[in-house]
């Protein structure tokens, strides 16, 4: 097993997978120590069986990804980890969902996407029921009143309080994980990009540093220093989409008017550096565009204009007592709650959890170049929303830093390993790639498995918002239906990452 | 009080005046197919190609289909393949998407004199994501952002489609999402139109041969504008629905 931290590479030769039972007995030895169970997957073998992989962080120091392997007959029941960790619940839904392997008391067995042969019985989710005189029902969607992706919220109010609110997803479920199977692997990163398409850097650097692995070919630090340039563009980008979300939600219309057009400013520099305002493009196995002198410079004077106006509408936003009213107190998840359900990422975060992938499966690039690792304590939209605003800024001093550090080559001589157009080389055989990157969510974690030829075999994809979709759901519990809205935009989850 | 000023202030004037004539720097836009002939028995570029965009001899490109990824570009060991910034992607009949040496550029948009006149002045949008990654949803939000501002042309995205004259639609059409498609599209009042954005839309795009993809809305309905791009980009959309509507910039 080798490990740069943040991947882990397994030749898969070396071990026998466990039986169910014990794989699962395993699962939940790790989990009581303390270990965060990231990933929990399987895939179907000939003959009818069923190949599962867990993938967990390991506290020890140095921290890292570690990888459980077992073996299960179809059809095979287990006991849920759910019932003690709750933690593993949208996991071991999914699970289920993919493998039929059925997870005994798991409290809450429900379709995670409706994929395979369920689709298309979007009208057949078993919805939680709460009875009683005075309960109503609102359901919403999957078709909202804004532009926003599809998905459907059911609210079990007692008046204008939510008791409950149900989130049934699936609505976005293109088939990704079977159509990445389709293609050579070293053509797949325009699809990767587009599985959550306001986070391609984040998808196509954990693809292309899996890819990349497989191949023995990695990249240098060069490498990683451009692609950790272009994540934290896109995040500062993202996260000024949600400020933006969250100001015109309020009709706070001086921070959608200002944190618009800064948006358009960070994205159209993407865009002067790799043709697309997404950053389609700008990641590819084995070469990433560099940046040319006159292209850093003037990025940098991008950045810098920009941080002065950011801070200037920032300084506006937390003054405001309408934005205090609305924001503070509102859409609470306490540290505990989120703790147990196993949220990741900035939600985590804003509830006081430290977790960031950057800090604590630094690597080589953030070994030399850190990154602070932000908190908030208050669980709520306010926190949400200035730990976004914290991050931006650290991105920000981040880029800057790099950018005018005149010994860091970020320029194409390095950026190039690998030559295009020469036939791309072999994937190791029988091997198990897991990368993960923390993009503006949270990890997305992607793992590659090859055959005895070196094909892929499988690929699984996870993004941050699968496990954060019931924080959501716990937050607006107790809280006025009409807030509704700033709770789900400072959560600003994937729908068509959790959809695959 | 004076920090609202100063915001106001360093805010400034941020509409571009002119969409049409914009130039969005560095933007990888319309592919260019030169002449040069290419080398005996390589597809490179229909290898690397992730939707199915290029067909060969002659070397030929679906905008309907392609990404923009730029990839083609890369692979190919002739040059024969390169992009600009031009952004005018859209037109208003599938086959005008096709680019090659012979013919180099998109079919103009058509003006209609009928939807200029039914709409020319006030045009009400109700978007649906089938499918759609995000990108597209945001770049259609940022068609109302105070730089492409395209509310000073009477265009609106509005909540309801009762509301609406014309559908937005971006992604490939998942399966899951087929019936609130549908729902949606009977739920607004005739005369009404679709606009395809983004090459998902258009034709399936990456996903265009996944079985969660269900594109059958399509046959029933024909889009009356098409906008290419991975994500569309607000300019392509902006110049065709203007164009289209017969609005001056
Ligand atoms: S730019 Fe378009 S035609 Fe070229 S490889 Fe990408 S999708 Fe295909």
């Amino acid at each position: 097993m080798a490990t740069g931290q943040s991947l882990v590479l397994c030749d898969l030769r070396q071990e026998a997978p466990l039986a169910l039972s014990v794989f699962i007995g395993q699962c939940a030895e790790r989990l009581h120590a303390g270990e965060r169970l990231l990933a929990l997957f399987g895939r179907s073998e000939e003959g009818g069986g069923i190949r599962a992989t867990a993938v967990f962080h390991s506290p020890e120091i140095p921290a890292r990804l570690t990888v459980l392997r077992g073996q299960a007959k179809a059809g095979e029941h287990y006991p849920s980890l759910t019932v003690e960790h709750p933690a593993a619940q949208s996991l071991e839904r999914e699970f289920w969902e993919q493998t039929g392997l059925h997870p005994d008391g798991h409290p809450w067995l429900k379709p995670i996407r409706f994929e395979g042969a369920r689709q298309q019985q979007m009208g057949e989710y078993p919805f939680f029921r709460v009875r009683g005189q005075e309960v109503h029902e609102v359901g919403v969607g999957p078709i909202h009143a804004s532009v926003i992706e599809p998905g459907h919220f059911r609210f079990m109010c007692l008046g204008e309080k939510v008791h409950h609110l149900e989130i049934q997803l699936g609505y976005q479920h293109r088939g990704v994980e079977a159509l990445l199977l389709g293609r050579s692997p070293w053509s797949l990163t325009p699809l990767v990009e587009s599985i959550c398409g306001d986070s391609s850097i984040a998808y196509a650097w954990g693809h292309c540093a899996a890819i990349e692995a497989l191949a023995d070919m990695p990249g240098g630090l060069e490498t990683d220093l451009l692609r950790g340039v272009a994540l934290e563009m896109e995040r500062i980008a993202i996260h000024i989409a949600t400020l933006n979300g969250l100001a015109t939600d309020i009709a706070f219309l001086q921070g959608g008017g200002t944190y618009g057009r800064l948006r358009t400013a960070i994205i159209n520099a993407t865009q002067r550096l790799c043709g697309n305002r997404f950053g389609r493009g700008w990641l590819r196995p084995g070469r990433s565009r560099g940046l040319a002198a006159a292209q850093r410079e003037e990025l940098l004077k991008t950045l810098r204009d920009f941080a002065q106006d950011f801070a200037g509408i920032n300084e506006l936003m937390l003054a405001s007592h309408s934005v205090r009213a609305r924001f503070q107190g509102t859409g609470t998840v306490s540290e505990t709650a989120a703790r147990e359900i196993g949220l990741v990422g900035l939600v985590a975060r804003a509830s006081g959890i430290a977790i960031d992938a950057r800090s604590q499966l630094p690597g080589r690039l953030y070994d030399r170049h850190p990154l602070p690792m932000l908190t908030e304590s208050g669980g709520d939209c306010w926190a949400r929303m200035s730990l976004r605003m914290r991050e931006v800024e650290a991105s920000l001093n981040w880029l800057c830093a790099l950018l005018g550090d005149a010994t860091l080559d970020l320029s194409t001589r390095h950026a190039q390993h690998a030559q295009p157009s020469t036939t791309p080389p072999a994937l190791r055989p029988h091997s198990l790639c897991v990368s993960l990157v923390e993009g503006t969510r949270g990890p997305v974690i992607q793992a590659l498995e090859t055959s005895a030829e070196g094909q892929l075999l499988h690929y699984k994809v996870q993004d941050p918002s699968m496990p954060n979709w019931f924080g959501l759901a716990l937050a607006v519990r107790e809280n006025e239906i009409s807030d509704f809205p700033i709770c789900n935009k400072s959560f600003d989850l994937s729908y068509c990452g959790n959809d695959l | 009080m004076f920090k609202s000023i100063s915001v106001r202030r360093s805010q400034g004037s941020q509409y571009i005046p002119d969409p049409r004539q914009a130039q969005p720097a560095g933007f990888r836009g319309k592919p260019l197919i030169g002449e040069a002939a290419c080398a005996a028995g390589c597809g490179r570029c229909q290898e690397v190609c992730p939707s199915r965009a290029i067909t060969l001899s002659p070397v030929q490109i679906d905008l309907g289909r392609c990404v923009l990824c730029g990839d083609c570009e890369l692979a190919c060991p002739s040059g024969k393949i390169g992009f600009d910034n031009d952004f005018k992607l859209a037109a208003t009949e599938r086959e005008g998407l096709l680019i090659s040496a012979a013919r180099p550029h998109i079919d103009p948009v058509k003006v209609s004199a009928e939807l200029h006149k039914r709409f020319g002045r006030s045009l009400k949008l109700r978007s649906v994501s089938a499918g759609g990654c995000n990108a597209c949803e945001m770049e259609i939000n940022a068609l109302g952002n105070v730089n492409f501002d395209i509310g000073r042309y009477g265009i609106d995205i509005v909540a309801s489609p009762r509301h609406a004259d014309g559908l937005v639609l971006s992604g490939p059409i998942s399966r899951n999402m087929t019936a609130a498609l549908q729902i949606c599209w009977d739920a607004m009042p005739a005369p009404k139109l679709v606009i395809a954005v983004g090459a998902c839309a258009i034709s399936g795009g990456v996903f265009a041969d996944s079985e969660g993809v269900d594109r059958r809305f399509l046959e029933t309905v024909k889009p009356t504008l098409y906008v290419p791009g991975c994500p569309a980009h607000p300019l392509s959309f902006i110049s065709g629905i203007l164009d289209l509507l017969g609005i001056s910039s």
